[in-house]
């Protein structure tokens, strides 16, 4: 027995050396951030990163949800907290539904130019922010929503279309054509198809989309950068802003504890619902 | 019939025209401002290629520009190869294998900010890396690529890595696991080694998976922008600049918009490069 398996356990070894090791890199950079985050100041300037918290300070998560500095704005994380929450719900709500009427739409009714509008959609999904940039900052200043909460969403929801479209689309088109087909045998129309035979059936389609745009949205930076306004800076924005600027001494512990807050809440939807998150991202990915 | 196709028509008709003005019509704009003479305000005169020539002799633009392949180069062998070299290995029922997939995917739910921020901190000589091995007694270790013109792009590529390539691990594992078994089996009869298997059968009939995830990676590098201005702010000066973040300087900071016209159409035209065989493969299945 041992002539054979000896080289099979040690390739075995090896492969589970292998993923704990890679493990290791995935793992231990968030560590990292979360010890030096309950670390005082003086203990990060004296010991490595790398080592454990001697003792637990939380100093640091309270001054940087409360009192966290941006240039002479010393408001803690909670303010960009707060205004991402109010881009996410209405951006994600607007786009999940868009997405929805519009898949069904594209994949149980007849339009003219169905095929060409998929191809418009697919290939508006991959066109890098940056090249519509400016043109949609004097659109969106043109139309008076520029810098404002609504411009934000509005550009969420615009941004939204194509990978949601197509999401739900495919979704649909998996479903048979008789049910739209004896619903309409019944007399319902468009809108009460929607409502009773596709909605019930998209729970869970629903579910991948919302998680989808959650944390897409959710992690934004360069949209709410540009359109939020300073009014309604979103969480990532201000985040980012926080830890780099640099008045005296870096206070580590406090920009960790920020990166942390504003990381948790998409981490925390991940961990809930790890099956509809990948379902969600490798959808979003592979489109088609 | 033809009242009910209206409902449909008027669904999709705001995002057809959506579409139509703010991806299409905004993408064309910015193509148009690229021929102008346009500079801190939009100049409609037809100006032929001049930004480009400008472009193209800005050593702050030709930076960025190498910077995008030699940063896409080694971020699509690194988080390919990771992402796929893990996916075999789990995909050889490992014990723990949920336990495993939660590690390498929960990158993907943070943000490039959160990212950015944390890699810059773990690489960090001060703090980081260097700083822990120089305490560990080793007092003239060196690992400052972060701080050095010469090497900065090169620390974009870990954390690059570290953030998706549990996406391309998701995506190859659920395409190692529509593998049809009755190719295991024959393998097997012919005693064909495990490694051989995957090497010459299994990933080359994952070949369209593979592509997709090539030209998903590429497209992230064109368009990245968050996670280089989280991590070096495109710095030390612009050693580590990229085409995404080049666009934004110059259109927001920097008040140059042809410049930045000139850089999205050359991003643009990138994109559609990278997206020509994906758009081909995917054609030609959807006719099949």
């Amino acid at each position: 027995m041992s002539a054979i398996a000896a080289p099979a356990r040690i390739g075995r070894l090896g492969l589970y050396a292998f993923l704990v090791g890679t493990a290791l890199f995935f793992v231990i950079p968030l560590l990292v951030v979360i010890s030096t985050s309950l670390k005082s100041l003086d203990e990060i300037r004296d010991f490595s990163i790398f080592a454990p918290p001697s003792s637990l300070h939380f100093a640091a998560w309270w001054k940087a949800w409360f009192a966290a500095c941006t240039g002479l704005n010393c408001g803690g994380v909670h303010v960009g907290f707060w205004n991402s929450v109010r881009i996410l719900i209405p951006s994600v709500t607007l786009s999940v539904l868009a997405g929805a009427l519009n898949g069904y739409a594209l994949s149980h009714w007849r339009v003219p130019g169905a095929d060409l509008i998929l191809l418009a959609l697919l290939l508006g999904a991959f066109i890098p922010y940056q090249v519509i940039l400016y043109p949609l900052v004097k659109i969106t200043s043109t139309v008076g929503i520029y810098n404002s909460l609504p411009g934000i969403i509005a550009v969420h929801i615009l941004f939204g279309l194509p990978v949601m479209t197509l999401l739900f689309r495919n979704f649909y088109k998996g479903l048979p054509d008789e049910l739209v087909k004896a619903a309409r045998i019944d007399g319902a129309g468009f809108w009460r198809i929607f409502a009773s035979v596709m909605l019930p059936l998209s729970v869970n389609i629903l579910i991948v989309a919302t998680i989808l745009q959650t944390t897409g949205i959710w992690n934004d930076y360069l949209l709410g950068l540009i359109f939020a306004g300073r009014e309604n800076q979103p969480m990532t924005v201000q985040l980012n802003a926080i830890a780099t600027t640099s008045t005296g001494e870096i206070e580590y512990n406090v920009n960790m504890a920020a990166a942390l807050l504003t990381a948790l809440p998409p981490l925390l939807v991940y961990f809930a619902s790890g099956r509809f998150f990948v379902r969600g991202i490798t959808a979003g990915a592979v489109k088609g | 019939m033809r009242i009910r196709n209206l409902a449909a028509k008027a669904v999709l008709s705001p995002t057809v025209l959506v579409m139509l003005v703010c991806f299409y019509g905004c993408a064309l704009w910015t193509a148009y401002l690229s021929v102008t003479r346009s500079a801190l305000l939009p100049n409609y005169q037809f100006a032929g290629l001049f930004q480009y020539v400008r472009l193209f002799a800005t050593p702050r633009w030709n930076v960025a520009w190498s910077n995008m392949f030699l940063f896409g180069v080694l971020d699509i062998l690194g988080t390919l190869g990771l992402g796929v070299l893990l996916a075999v290995l789990i995909d050889r029922q490992v014990r723990l294998e949920g336990a495993f997939r939660t590690i390498f995917l929960y990158p993907l739910a943070i943000s490039f900010i959160v990212t950015g921020l944390t890699w810059q901190w773990v690489l960090s000589p001060t703090i980081g890396v260097q700083n822990f091995v120089r305490g560990l007694g080793w007092s003239d270790f060196v690992f400052d690529w972060i701080t050095r013109p010469d090497r900065a792009i090169y620390t974009l590529v870990f954390a690059g890595v570290w953030h998706q390539s549990g996406l391309i691990m998701a995506i190859t594992l659920a395409g190692l696991r529509g593998i049809d078994r009755e190719i295991w089996r024959a393998t097997r009869v012919e005693a064909i080694p495990t490694w051989r298997v995957y090497v010459s059968i299994v990933l080359p009939m994952l070949r369209p998976l593979l592509v997709t995830c090539v030209v998903l990676i590429a497209i992230a590098v064109v368009r990245s922008y968050d996670l280089v201005v989280a991590m070096t702010g495109g710095g030390p000066g612009y050693a580590s600049d990229l085409p995404g973040k080049f666009v934004v300087d110059f259109a927001f900071e920097r008040a140059n918009i042809g410049q930045a016209s000139a850089a999205a159409a050359v991003m643009l035209a990138s994109v559609l490069t990278v997206l020509a065989p994906y758009l081909y493969l995917e054609l030609s299945r959807r006719d099949r």
